[in-house]
C-alpha cells in the first residue's frame, strides 16, 4: 500500500488484513516491552494543520512502538491563502527524506493533494469534512472485537446507526465506505439540516427519526455535535438536539441486548450522549481509543513494513 | 488425507527425503530427545514459528503429553515484525503470536520446520527478549539443511541433509497441506 | 501606408472573397497592387475580431499572474481584438484616475483594445458607490461597471447603482452570488459530489435568487442589467421570464460553464476551482440551449489567471478562476458549432457584435465590409490539437483544458489592420 487516503480505496482483503494485524499489534500493548523493531530507521512526520491531541498522540505512540522516529509538526495557522502554499510546505519536509507523513488538515481533499506532491507515504489523519480512514478502521476493529466476545462475529446482518452531524463529519464518510466493503448495513440519522446533499445515493438507509430505528440496530455510533453549529442555524438549541438525537438513558434502555455504543470523542455528555450511555458496560468508547494505537500500528506497518516498490504480496 | 502431487511445474526433479511414515517416526524421536534433554516436561514451553513450525510444536506437545501423562505448554511465536529483511520484500503478512502464560523462567523450545540461514531464529531471539526472560532457549527443527549465515545451531534435529544453495527443501504437513512429506528439488533457472 | 491582401477567405455567412486592408480599414480588393503582402486564407473563415466583456488582466497589482501585455497577447492568440479589464485589480478600478491608468496601459502594451471596467462600489466593498460618473466622463469612457468576484448583495445599493448609471448609459454587470447561501467557503456545486467530497456546496439558487432580485430591480429602475457568468438552469428560467416581460437584461456564459462539469473536481485539482463553480451536465445542457436561442446574449471568458502559489493550496482555500481567452473560440466551436447547435453568424453575434454593443466600444464588433475597421480573426474550422498549458501566452498555467483535444481554430488575428497573432 502506498498511501491510506480513503477507506474507499481498500479492498476487502486489505481492510481485513489491517484489522487482523491490528489484533497482533494490540497484544504488544500488554507486553512488558511495548516495542517492536519493525520500523527501525524509518521517519514518520505527523503534520497537524489542525489541532487534535488524541489522534496525534495515537499516531505518535503507534510509530514509536514500531521503533520509527516520529516527529510532530504543528502546522496550524499556515493553512491560509496568504501563507506558504501547502505544496511548498510538503515539498520542504519531503526533501528531508521523510518516509511517511501522517496529515491532519481542516480542508477536505488537502491530504490527497499532498500525497500527489510528495515521494513519501501518506496517511490521512482526517481531512476537513471528507475522510478519517483510521477512525473508521478502529471503529470496525472495536465493533468486531465486541461481537466476537459475544460469539456473534461477522458483518453480515449487522446494522450500524451513525447519528449526528453527518454534514460536517469525516468519520461518517469513511465509515460508510468501509462498511460498503466489509458488509454491515448502515442507517444514517440526522436532523434534516445536517444531512449532506446526495446522501440518499450513499447506499444507506437515511432517516431523521432516531426512535424509529433505535430498536433494530446493533451499534449506535454517536457523533460529536459542534456547538458552533447552533450559531449556524442547523438546529435551535442543544436541548432540542439532545431530545431528538441524543442517546439518552431512555434510548439506551431501548437498545437491543449487547448492542454496542461508539463515539469517536471527545464527547459532549448530555448532548449527543448521556453519561449513562457513555459509561455503559456495552460502551466501546475506551476500547475505541485503545484500538486506535493498534490499528494505526497496523496501518503504518502496511505502508512502511515492506520494500517501497510493489504492493502487498 | 489428500494425495501428494506427483510434481511441480516449476521445480523438478523432486526427491522425497522423508515420507509419511518416516516423518511420524522422526517427530516421535524428537519428542523423546526433548524430554531427555530437559529431564522431563517441567517448565517446558514449546513455541512453534508459523506456519509449519506451529504444526510441529503441536505434534511434539501431543507426543510429550502421551509420554509424560501431563499436558505441556505450547504456543506460537510470529517473528515477522522482527525480520531483518522486511525492506527487501513487499509487505509480509503477519502471523499470530500466542503464548500460554509467561515465558519468564520457562525452558522455551523454539520449533521450526527447516533450519537454513539462521536468520529466522535470530529474529525469534529478539522477539523472545521483548516477551520476557526464559531460563533457557533451545531449538528443535525437523530438517537442518546447512548453509548457516549466523552462528546458530539446533539442539534437536529430525534430519540433517546436505543441500546445494539453489535447492529448495519443502516440508508439507497434513494440517496445512493435507499430507506429510519432505521433498527436495533443484530450483529451475530463473526461478526464485 | 501598410497594406495586406487576404485571399480566399469566407465570411460567417459563407461568402468567399478577398479582403484588402489598408491603414487599419477594409478597402476594395480591386485596388490592391500586385506587390502587396498577401495572406493565403483559402479554406479559412474571416470573422470580426472577438470581443470579451469579462477579462481579468491582473495589472496593476498581480503582475506575477498576468500583465496587460501577456493577457492581451493571450487574447490575440484567441482571436480577440478587444477585452474589458475587470476592476478587481490592486488598486481597484474605482476612480477616474485608476480607469485612465488601465486604459493607458492598454494603449501602451495592448495586443488588442483594452477597455476599463469600473467598480460599482468603492474598493469592491459593497457599501458605497464608486465614482461611477467620473469614470464614465474620464478619458477611459467607462460604460461597464462590475464588482465581479463579489456580488453587489445589498438590494438598496444595487437599486441605486442601476438608477445612477442611466443618464450616461452605464451598464451594471452583476456577479450573482447570494453571500449567505454561498459564502466564502462554498467551492463546489452543491450536489451529490459536494456531499461526498465534504466540500461546502454552492447551490444553483444562490445565483438565481440574486438574478431574480436584480431583474426586478432593473424593471423598477427601467435600467439595464448584465448578468455575468450565468451558470444554472434556474437563472436561465428567470432571465427568459424577464426578457419576455421586456426587462432590459442581458446575460453572459463562460466557455468553461458551457463545457466542463462538476465531476472534474473529484481529484481536488484546484485548476477546476472557479466561481461560480462548475455545474452538472443538466446545467451545461441548459446553458448551451440558452446560448443558441439568445437567452444568453454573449460569451464572456472570465479569463482569470492565477500564480501557481495561489492555486497550490487546499481546494477551499485556493483562489478560484481559470484561463479562458485562448480556448474560448475552440470551446464554443466544440460544444455549439461542431454539433450543429449554432451557426457561424450566431457565434459572431455572441462573441463579437453583441459584446461590442453592450460595452459601447466603437469600431469593434463591426461587419467585415469596405470602410469598416480591420478587426479580424482568420479561423481554420477543421484544425484540432491537444491543448498545452505551457504553450500559453498567459503568465499563468491554470488552464482547465490542458491535455484535451480541441479545435485549434485561430490562424491569424488583425487588430486595426495590424497582425497581432499569426500561427
Amino acid at each position: 500500500m502506498r498511501h491510506l487516503l480513503s477507506t474507499g480505496d481498500l479492498s476487502l482483503t486489505e481492510a481485513e488484513a489491517i484489522l487482523d494485524v491490528a489484533e497482533e499489534m494490540q497484544q504488544v500493548q500488554t507486553r512488558p516491552v511495548k516495542k517492536l523493531p519493525t520500523l527501525r530507521g524509518r521517519t514518520i512526520v505527523n503534520m497537524f494543520f489542525e489541532d487534535s491531541t488524541r489522534t496525534r498522540t495515537s499516531f505518535e505512540i503507534a510509530g514509536k512502538w514500531l521503533s520509527a522516529d516520529t516527529i510532530n509538526v504543528s502546522a496550524k495557522g499556515s493553512s491560509t491563502s496568504k501563507g506558504e502554499s501547502l505544496r511548498d510546505t510538503m515539498l520542504t519536509l519531503d526533501a528531508m527524506g521523510v518516509d511517511a507523513f501522517v496529515i491532519r488538515h481542516s480542508s477536505s481533499g488537502a491530504v490527497a493533494q499532498a500525497a500527489g506532491w510528495v515521494r513519501a507515504h501518506v496517511v490521512n489523519a482526517g481531512d476537513g469534512q471528507h475522510e478519517h480512514p483510521t477512525q473508521a478502521l478502529l471503529d470496525a476493529y472495536a465493533i468486531r472485537r465486541h461481537f466476537r466476545a459475544l460469539g456473534r462475529e461477522g458483518w453480515q446482518g449487522k446494522r450500524i446507526a451513525i447519528v449526528g452531524d453527518l454534514l460536517h463529519s469525516r468519520v461518517v464518510r469513511s465509515n460508510v465506505l468501509l462498511q460498503r466493503t466489509l458488509g454491515a448495513e448502515i442507517v444514517l440519522v440526522a436532523p434534516p439540516t445536517l444531512l449532506p446533499t446526495g446522501v440518499e445515493s450513499w447506499g444507506c438507509e437515511v432517516t431523521s427519526d432516531f426512535d424509529s430505528v433505535l430498536e433494530g440496530v446493533d451499534v449506535a455510533m454517536m457523533l460529536r455535535v459542534q456547538r458552533e453549529r447552533m450559531a449556524g442555524g442547523f438546529f435551535p438549541t442543544a436541548r432540542e438536539y439532545a431530545d431528538g438525537y441524543g442517546l439518552s438513558l431512555e434510548r439506551l434502555n431501548r437498545l437491543k441486548p449487547g448492542a454496542a455504543i461508539c463515539h469517536p470523542g471527545p464527547m459532549n455528555r448530555g448532548v449527543e450522549i448521556s453519561s449513562e450511555a457513555a459509561d455503559a458496560a456495552n460502551s466501546l468508547v475506551l476500547d475505541q481509543v485503545a484500538a486506535g494505537v493498534a490499528v494505526r500500528m497496523s496501518v503504518l506497518y502496511h505502508l512502511l513494513g515492506g520494500s517501497d516498490e510493489g504492493e502487498t504480496a | 488425507m489428500s494425495q501428494p502431487p506427483t510434481g511441480s511445474p516449476d521445480i523438478e526433479p523432486v526427491r522425497v527425503i522423508i515420507d509419511e511414515t518416516e516423518l511420524a517416526r522422526t517427530v516421535a524421536r524428537m519428542a523423546h530427545q526433548i524430554l531427555e534433554a530437559n529431564r522431563g516436561a517441567a517448565n517446558l514451553l514449546l513455541l512453534g514459528i508459523p506456519t509449519r513450525g506451529v504444526c510441529l510444536a503441536n505434534r511434539l506437545a501431543a507426543l510429550i503429553e502421551q509420554i509424560e501423562g501431563a499436558p505441556v505448554r505450547v504456543g506460537q511465536l510470529d517473528i515477522t515484525m522482527y525480520r531483518d529483511d522486511l525492506r527487501r520484500h513487499p509487505t509480509r503478512l503477519v502471523g499470530r503470536t500466542s503464548i500460554p502464560g509467561s515465558i519468564d523462567d520457562a525452558v522455551v523450545v523454539l520449533v521450526d520446520d527447516v533450519l537454513f540461514s539462521g536468520r529466522t531464529i535470530a529474529a525469534a531471539f529478539d522477539a523472545l527478549r521483548d516477551l520476557g526472560r526464559p531460563r533457557a532457549v533451545r531449538l528443535a527443527v525437523l530438517v537442518d539443511r546447512g548453509h548457516r549465515e549466523l552462528p546458530i545451531a539446533a539442539d534437536n534435529v529430525g534430519r540433517s541433509i546436505s543441500t546445494a544453495a539453489d535447492e529448495r527443501v519443502a516440508v508439507r504437513l497434513s494440517e496445512v497441506d493435507g499430507y506429510d512429506r519432505v521433498t527436495i528439488a533443484r530450483v529451475k533457472e530463473g526461478q526464485p | 501606408m501598410t497594406s495586406l491582401l487576404i485571399t480566399g477567405a469566407a465570411t460567417a455567412d459563407g461568402t468567399r472573397g478577398d479582403l484588402y486592408v489598408v491603414d487599419g480599414v477594409f478597402r476594395d480588393p480591386a485596388d490592391a497592387g500586385a506587390g502587396v503582402e498577401r495572406i493565403d486564407a483559402d479554406g479559412l473563415l474571416a470573422l470580426p475580431g472577438l470581443v470579451d466583456l469579462h477579462t481579468h488582466l491582473r495589472e496593476p497589482g498581480r503582475e506575477d499572474a498576468e500583465t496587460v501585455d501577456s493577457g492581451t497577447r493571450a487574447a490575440a492568440r484567441g482571436g480577440f481584438t478587444c477585452v474589458h479589464a475587470m476592476a478587481n485589480t490592486d488598486p481597484v478600478t474605482d476612480t477616474a484616475e485608476a480607469a485612465e491608468y488601465v486604459a493607458a496601459l492598454g494603449e501602451r502594451d495592448g495586443h488588442c483594445q483594452v477597455v476599463a471596467v469600473g467598480a460599482v462600489t468603492k474598493g469592491l466593498g459593497g457599501e458605497e458607490l464608486a465614482e461611477l460618473g467620473l469614470m464614465a466622463a474620464s478619458k477611459a469612457r467607462v460604460r461597464l461597471f462590475s464588482d465581479d468576484g463579489r456580488c453587489v448583495s445589498d438590494s438598496l445599493l444595487m437599486r441605486r447603482a442601476l438608477t445612477y448609471v442611466k443618464p450616461f448609459g452605464g451598464l451594471i454587470a452583476q456577479h450573482s452570488q447570494d453571500p449567505r447561501l454561498a459564502g466564502p467557503g462554498a467551492c463546489c456545486h452543491e450536489s451529490e459530489i459536494s456531499g461526498r467530497l465534504g466540500l461546502t456546496g454552492w447551490p444553483s439558487q444562490a445565483e438565481s435568487v440574486i438574478v431574480a432580485r436584480d431583474v426586478q430591480l432593473a424593471e423598477l429602475t427601467d435600467s439595464r442589467l448584465h448578468v455575468c457568468h450565468v451558470s444554472t438552469a434556474e437563472s436561465l428560467d428567470v432571465i427568459r421570464w424577464a426578457k419576455r416581460r421586456g426587462i432590459k437584461v442581458t446575460a453572459e456564459a463562460t466557455p468553461h460553464h458551457l463545457f466542463l462539469d462538476t465531476p472534474l473536481v473529484e481529484g481536488f485539482d484546484t485548476t477546476f476551482k472557479v466561481n461560480p463553480p462548475l455545474r452538472t451536465s443538466e446545467h451545461l445542457e441548459a446553458l448551451r440551449e440558452a446560448l443558441a436561442d439568445g437567452t444568453v446574449d454573449t460569451v464572456g471568458t472570465d479569463h482569470a489567471p492565477h500564480a501557481r502559489q495561489d492555486k497550490d493550496h487546499p481546494f477551499d482555500i485556493a483562489l478560484p478562476g481559470m484561463l479562458g481567452l485562448e480556448q474560448a473560440l475552440a470551446v464554443v466551436m466544440e460544444v455549439m458549432i461542431n454539433p450543429g447547435r449554432m451557426d457561424w453568424p450566431t457565434l459572431v453575434d455572441r462573441m463579437s457584435t453583441t459584446p461590442a454593443r453592450l460595452g459601447q466600444v466603437a469600431g469593434q464588433g463591426r461587419p467585415i465590409a469596405v470602410g469598416e475597421p480591420a478587426n479580424l480573426v482568420l479561423v481554420d474550422p477543421a484544425a484540432r490539437a491537444a491543448v498545452d498549458r505551457d504553450a500559453s501566452a498567459s503568465r499563468s498555467r491554470n488552464n482547465p483544458y490542458h491535455g484535451r483535444d480541441l479545435p485549434d481554430p485561430v490562424v491569424a488575428t488583425l487588430w486595426r489592420g495590424d497582425v497581432t497573432y499569426r500561427r
